[in-house]
């Protein structure tokens, strides 16, 4: 039996099906994205989960409990807003204390929790300042805070992370990581962002028109993408037009290339997937070569644009300390025999 | 670009509106203070031109002036309170509403400010008078056995100026929820709260900033409110502003009613200002 359970969860307004269909099972402890671009249904997803959208049809389960008819305020989830929808009027204390006050709990032992949480956030400095008067990183800790304090069985995160600056935005991805594991909060995040889930998740939910395309590990979605709509939405990739031309290759623009397919029949047509870290350049050899175009430093590594027979490529190479090749050049390209994926044409993606 | 330029072109800017300021409003009220100095002789109905503060000793000490600032004031309270429990639920309902109709309920309460006030109150005075509608639906109820009038009473100049006032209640809290995040009222809604608690702890105190400056407009305008009270209540429940017209326009003691009229500005002027200066140290902190 899974922790939360949400199963064949729909959701239409009007003639608009935001989310259908949707089944998943979530795990004690577990760090759960939903990725996707807007308009996926990931947000009414959250939504439901929360008690704020009845859905259409499906239900949702917490240890067993059907949650999908009962009201917001019974479900004791922490919710953490996008836009952190802290009380203006209440002072970061009062804001956390809010959610124990609703349970009854004691002025003092609600002081203690309170105290303990702004500590946990390494806010105890702010107790007394009103939202106003903080900047985004520190409201984004109140409404953390807020929604842990009640010590909820699940954490809903809406894109929690997204009015952040980037610098921000990843220290928060790490503190937010570490104290979840350290809480053991099951966690839910809803994210547009791939690197956002792909460095918090224990498991990543990609989902397209309200439908879950695949759920998979960060590692395992990265490097075996289920179609190319995931491929292209996970991390930066190469994608290609190819057609299978034998049991062990395929072409790409008339260029044979030797792939792993699965064994399907000479002259299908299929997507190819080339990760631009997979693409290994060296001095002009034998095989495949390109012509430099573009080199983009990174600092850590530098982003190559290739004008290849393949068409038009994306490379990344670690940055060695040793000058990029200059534009013009003509560089061999190689790459492990792995890391070209074979992926299906679906026929309603231009 | 030279530095006096940037100084001097706020002044020039405003200088229309100042003079205009100026001439239509700081004149008229500059010599009705000085008239509110000179005396009025009530054998010859002749006005002296001399300095006296007979006038406001008047004013201040006579108990019929008394009763009048009274009622004026108790009314504009009364009022006040009325339109915030009518205007402020109003508001949020409203606020609630989808389109179109949240645009079309949003005229109707809009609406009464496009109709003129006498025109409003003279539609008011037909329903209220022993023959009127309310006389009559009231006895077809079976609530009273005999015609009733709410002409010249407290209670119809009440409702009048409810009426009237309402809309600016309306507008001035419907301005505050404009502010309101929906997903602070969600907050507070999946951290436990009820529906009601949701009202009373996170929406009320975040749109009390407009209810208290929708208070101000409407307690001013009842405290200076002439055509109402001067058609429902009449001679028989008269306020400041009508009686401040009757000694102009019937004893003709223009200085009497130039004190009435300056001293209906001051004591609204001091009520208004230590109200804002309550809200402002309330709420500054937090709106700011």
């Amino acid at each position: 039996m899974s922790f939360l359970r949400l199963d064949s969860l729909t959701k239409q307004f009007g003639d608009f099906l935001a989310v259908d269909n949707l089944s998943l099972d979530i795990e004690q402890g577990e760090f759960l994205s939903l990725l996707g671009p807007s308009g996926c249904g990931k947000t009414t997803t959250l939504q439901m989960i929360a008690g704020l959208h009845v859905p259409s049809a499906g239900t949702i389960e917490l240890e067993g409990r059907d949650l999908t008819r009962v009201a917001p305020n019974k479900r004791g989830l922490g919710i953490v807003f996008q836009s952190y929808a802290l009380f203006p009027h209440m002072t970061a204390a009062e804001n956390i204390a809010f959610g124990l006050e609703m349970r009854g709990i004691a002025k003092a032992e609600r002081d203690e929790r309170v105290r303990r949480a702004l500590d946990q956030v390494r806010l105890s400095a702010f107790a007394e300042r009103h939202p106003k008067a903080m900047s985004g990183g520190q409201r984004q800790r109140v409404a953390l805070a807020r929604a842990l304090v009640i010590e909820p069985p699940v954490l809903l995160l809406d894109e929690p992370l997204s009015n952040l600056d980037a610098k921000l935005r990843e220290e928060m991805q790490l503190e937010l990581r570490i104290l979840q594991q350290k809480i053991g909060v099951t966690t839910i995040l809803v994210t547009h962002d791939q690197s956002e889930a792909l460095s918090m998740s224990d498991r990543i939910v990609v989902m397209e028109r309200g439908r879950a395309v695949q759920v998979d590990t960060p590692l395992a979605l990265y490097e075996a993408p289920g179609n190319a709509f995931v491929s292209g939405f996970v991390g930066k990739t190469n994608l290609m037009a190819g057609e299978i031309a034998g049991p062990e290759s395929l072409t790409v623009k008339d260029v044979q290339l030797s792939a792993d397919h699965g064994g399907l029949a000479k002259g299908t047509a299929v997507r190819v997937s080339l990760r631009p870290e997979k693409i290994v350049l060296s001095d002009v050899g034998d095989g495949l070569t390109a012509k430099i175009g573009t080199a983009v430093f990174h600092g850590s590594h530098w982003l190559y644009t290739l004008d290849a027979p393949l068409g038009d490529l994306i490379a990344v190479a670690p940055n060695t300390g040793a000058p990029p090749w200059p534009s013009g050049t003509q560089v061999s390209l190689s790459w492990p025999r792995s890391a070209l994926l074979v992926l299906p044409v679906e026929a309603d993606h231009g | 670009m030279a530095d006096p330029a940037p100084a001097r072109s706020p002044w020039l800017l405003s200088a229309p509106g100042l003079i205009l300021f100026a001439a239509l409003l700081g004149a008229p009220l500059i010599l009705t203070v000085m008239l509110s100095f000179y005396q009025f002789d009530y054998s010859t109905g002749g006005i002296q031109p001399a300095f006296s503060l007979v006038n406001y000793l008047d004013v201040l000490t006579d108990s019929y002036f008394h009763r009048i600032f009274g009622r004026t004031f108790g009314v504009a309270l009364l009022v006040t309170v009325i339109c915030i429990l009518i205007g402020a639920p109003e508001a949020y309902i409203l606020n609630r509403m989808r389109n179109p109709w949240k645009s079309i309920f949003l005229l109707i309460v809009i609406g009464p400010l496009l109709i003129s006030v006498i025109v409003r109150t003279l539609g008011w005075a037909l329903l209220f008078g022993s023959q009127g509608g309310i006389s009559t639906a009231l006895q077809w109820l079976g609530v009273v056995d005999e015609p009733v009038s709410l002409m010249f009473t407290m209670t119809g100049m009440t409702i009048a100026l409810v009426h009237v006032l309402v809309p600016f209640m309306v507008l001035a809290v419907w301005a505050s929820l404009q502010r309101l995040d929906p997903q602070v009222e969600d907050a507070a809604l999946t951290l436990g709260a009820s529906q009601a608690t949701v009202l009373r702890r996170i929406v009320l105190p975040q749109v009390m900033p407009g209810i208290l400056s929708g208070s101000l407009i409407v307690f001013s305008l009842t405290a200076s409110a002439f055509a109402t009270p001067s058609i429902i209540g009449g001679r028989r429940l008269k306020v400041v502003a009508t009686t401040a017209y009757d000694e102009y326009l019937s004893t003709l003691n223009w200085p009497l009613g130039a004190a009435i009229a300056i001293v209906l500005l001051v004591a609204t002027a001091i009520v208004i200002m230590s109200y804002n200066r309550l809200i402002e140290r309330r709420y500054a902190r937090v709106f700011a």
